[in-house]
């Protein structure tokens, strides 16, 4: 399955990222609020904020001079669209299936 | 931790021109005939996915060289109206036995003539995939599980 999905499971597979993510779940921050109570670095911060955004599950915008990061809502709603298309794409492979054996079963 | 809330269900609906007892029987002892082969989890290349029929009955991959990946099972047999299978695969994209961390989907066979067939498909239960009472640990592996409950959060805010 290689979609966005699993590069989002992937990437809050590392702790500090799940850390980073559930700071975010509680609202926006700056980089050095997120730093302040984690044992990394905020350099390390902003790498791990670049791959959470990259798989489109952190937004960031600039205000007042800093960098506010955010949790992209369009990115974890994506996540029910992937059941959607999931679906949508294998039942018409089932139908096309069901109706081929069909006709060749009625021949 | 926050609670959980209902993730809305994915819902479909399609005709088959088929009779039902048909297309329930492709649907189920002939998935292997219509499931994308790109959809595995099993650590060999995908040989054939495999639906026992009866209630109780698993579904699961087998791979080139045999081994056999568990992804759910027969929750409710009712050929040839209706089927309910648990989706037991867990945020790790691991079989997770566990049922009560399974979503599960539902499918419908209904006769609009004796060759069409409308079938009525739900996948529901999706935040059974992030269960409140597990440990941090638990919590931390199953990314999945969090995105979920994340989701079910934003779903409530919007």
């Amino acid at each position: 399955m290689k979609t966005n999905l699993k590069l989002r499971v992937q990437a809050l597979g590392d702790p500090t990222r799940m850390a980073i993510f559930e700071r975010l779940e509680r609202g926006p921050l700056a980089v050095g609020e997120i730093a302040r109570d984690l044992p990394v670095t905020r350099s390390a911060v902003s790498q791990h904020l670049k791959v959470l955004k990259d798989v489109g599950l952190v937004t960031s915008q600039r205000a007042a001079n800093r960098q506010i990061y955010r949790i992209d809502a369009d990115g974890v709603a994506g996540l029910r669209d992937y059941f959607d298309r999931f679906w949508q794409e294998s039942l018409q492979s089932f139908k096309h299936a069901a109706e081929k054996s069909f006709k060749e079963k009625s021949r | 931790m926050n609670a959980i809330t209902a993730v809305p269900s994915v819902r479909h609906t399609i005709t088959v021109e088929a009779p039902r007892e048909h297309a329930f029987e492709v649907f189920t002892r002939g998935i292997d005939t219509w499931w994308f082969r790109d959809h595995s989890i099993g650590t060999e290349p995908l040989k054939e996915v495999v639906m026992e029929s009866c209630e109780g009955g698993r579904v699961f991959e087998r791979g080139i060289y045999g081994a056999e990946c568990d992804w759910g099972c027969v929750l409710v047999w009712e050929p040839p109206a209706r089927l309910v299978v648990a989706w037991q695969i867990g945020g790790d994209w691991q079989f997770d036995p566990d049922l009560a961390h399974a979503s599960e989907y539902e499918v419908r066979f209904i006769e609009e003539t004796p060759e069409r067939t409308r079938v009525e498909f739900e996948h529901r239960h999706f935040e059974r995939h992030g269960d409140a009472g597990q440990n941090i640990r638990d919590q931390v592996e199953k990314g999945w599980s969090k995105l979920l409950a994340a989701y079910a959060a934003s779903a409530k805010t919007a």
